[in-house]
């Protein structure tokens, strides 16, 4: 385990951009040859923003499809590179240290990848070398947190690909907790899952916090979990930070308390989440 | 110092995640892998009876060689490259890339995977391959010390073209493994494996030079159809030792910018 050298993730004035070539209708013969088009248009992914989240905090970022909440998850998690700004993790930059960085974290995203023909048990194991945690160890820790998930023990041992939606998103939160991160990047976790295996998991997010001490970053769509789970709170759109705070501060700043976060998040940025 | 072997032994452990990670993944695909096997033997046995009533048992045995030693240089330059298309395409290469191992850790771990199974299956080929051909086969001469230290020293050329090439997956899990392919054939077309060199035209030669399956398999010929010693083939074992030296550390640094590159352009993500 690496030593901590502070005791939050600090983000300052981070931004990536992407290019993508821009599709123009051309008339014959130039729309023969699409490769010599090389017009490029911009895409602001995460533009300019910066913040910290302390170790014990679950910082929440909502946003709508394509507003760079998955990105800004893989910037931190060495995934992808700045253009610009800097991302330390506990005193470590995720570029310069990024070994020491990726000791201390783990992600869960929203579509559970894993070999889709090797068991849960498989996969887990295969982790588990990675981290080099022993796999006594590692199975018995990753059986007892999908107990606590509702996964059913027996079925470790079948295939990934045999498994629910919502038992594979159970079984990549086991990937991310038996590796014990101190920091976890939780990308849309309860995405698409039913309101069983939703509450499941959003039971055990808040369990964990009070048992293991980690900085959270959680990105959703959903307002209530957001609003459940999380101390802080930012509202991404076009890459940009459009607001943030608690849920009640959020709430203030359109100058209607009795709102709901929905409603907040429609009259910040204009979308509606249910549309996305 | 202390600190360095403990890193080192740690490291090796942890590759054994890679190589029991694809095992796992061959038993649960083994009705394929006998299909595979199965396209390995009939490919020998088909380029073998090329021969068979045309020259004699030192004409098909140099096809066969050819066919087995082609087979496995081809699982030691493609098992890393499909690796990494399995994983691009499952989406696991982000966990690959985000857990606390070093690059290096990572693709030996596949390539020891590569070695162990190119022996297991070539292996098994060239114990059944004397099955179908009889009288038509003689390996009386074969000097199989000296083909196994070849068919070793070989290997690190022909893995360090295997990271170089793995590159291409990583960047385009679509067309990667065909750009794979063509590299693979561009080896095959001018190393020999079926002909003598000098039937290329002349601009081509130069080529047959610079690719360590030239080496390979001339030196396996000798050791196989003339009881050649490794003495014997000392010059070009040395060649094909200063090539692996040369190529592994390029395809580790090459695979590191490919990876670089793709965490700058956002080319590891399958969804999301």
């Amino acid at each position: 385990m690496v030593t901590m050298r502070t005791d939050r993730l600090v983000l300052k004035q981070v931004q990536k951009f992407f290019y993508r070539k821009k599709i123009q209708q051309k008339p014959f013969p130039q729309s023969l040859f699409p490769f010599l088009q090389t017009e490029k248009e911009t895409i602001k992914a995460v533009d300019d923003i910066s913040f910290e989240v302390q170790l014990g905090q679950i910082y929440g970022v909502l946003g709508a499809n394509g507003s760079g909440k998955s990105t800004l998850i893989r910037l931190i998690s060495t995934l992808l590179l700045p253009d610009s700004g800097q991302i330390t993790i506990f005193g470590y930059d995720v570029v310069k240290n990024s070994y020491q960085v990726r000791k201390m974290m783990n992600r869960v995203s929203v579509d559970a990848a894993f070999f889709k023909r090797l068991s849960a048990l498989e996969n887990l194991i295969y982790t588990a070398r990675l981290y080099d945690i022993p796999v006594k160890t590692a199975t018995t820790k990753a059986t007892e947190i999908l107990e606590r998930l509702g996964f059913k023990a027996d079925r470790m041992d079948g295939g990934m690909e045999d498994l629910s939606r919502g038992m594979q998103q159970k079984v990549a939160i086991a990937r991310a907790f038996l590796t014990a991160p101190i920091l976890l990047l939780l990308d849309e976790p309860t995405t698409g899952l039913d309101p069983k295996s939703k509450r499941d998991v959003q039971a055990f997010i808040n369990e964990i916090r009070q048992e293991h001490e980690a900085a959270i970053i959680l990105t959703t769509h959903d307002m209530a979990e957001a609003e459940t789970l999380c101390d802080q709170i930012a509202i991404i759109d076009q890459g940009k930070f459009i607001a943030r705070g608690t849920a009640g501060q959020l709430k203030s700043q359109i100058n209607k308390p009795e709102s709901t976060l929905e409603e907040v998040f429609i009259e910040l940025t204009g979308k509606d989440l249910q549309e996305e | 110092m202390l600190n360095i072997i403990r890193t080192a032994v740690r490291e090796a452990i942890v590759s054994y995640a890679f190589i029991e990670r694809n095992f796992n993944l061959l038993k649960r695909y083994l009705n394929w892998e006998i299909l595979f096997f199965t396209y390995s033997i009939v490919n020998a046995l088909t380029i073998g009876l090329i021969m068979v009533g045309r020259g004699d048992a030192k004409d098909v045995l140099y096809l066969v060689i050819g066919a087995l030693v082609w087979g496995f240089l081809s699982i030691m330059m493609r098992e890393v490259s499909d690796a990494i298309t399995w994983e691009r395409w499952e989406g696991t290469i982000e966990y690959t890339f985000m857990a606390p191992i070093h690059r290096i850790t990572h693709l030996v771990g596949s390539c020891l995977f590569a070695i162990i199974y190119g022996v297991i299956r070539t292996g098994i080929v060239l114990a059944v391959i004397p099955l179908f051909f009889g009288n038509h086969i003689d390996l009386s001469n074969a000097n199989w010390v000296a083909m196994s230290v070849i068919i070793a020293v070989s290997s690190l050329s022909f893995i360090g073209i295997g990271l170089m090439a793995a590159i291409f997956p990583l960047l385009s899990p679509e067309k990667g493994q065909a750009a794979t392919g063509i590299l693979q054939a561009l080896l095959l077309l001018v190393s020999g494996i079926y002909y003598e060199i000098d039937v290329l035209p002349n601009w081509l030669q130069p080529l047959s030079k610079i690719s360590p399956a030239t080496y390979t398999l001339r030196s396996i010929r000798a050791a196989m159809l003339d009881n050649a010693s490794v003495a014997d083939q000392l010059p070009n074992l040395s060649l094909l030792l200063s090539i692996g030296i040369v190529t592994i550390p390029l395809g580790f640094y090459i695979f590191h910018l490919g990876e670089k590159y793709a965490k700058r352009v956002g080319r590891l993500k399958r969804s999301g």
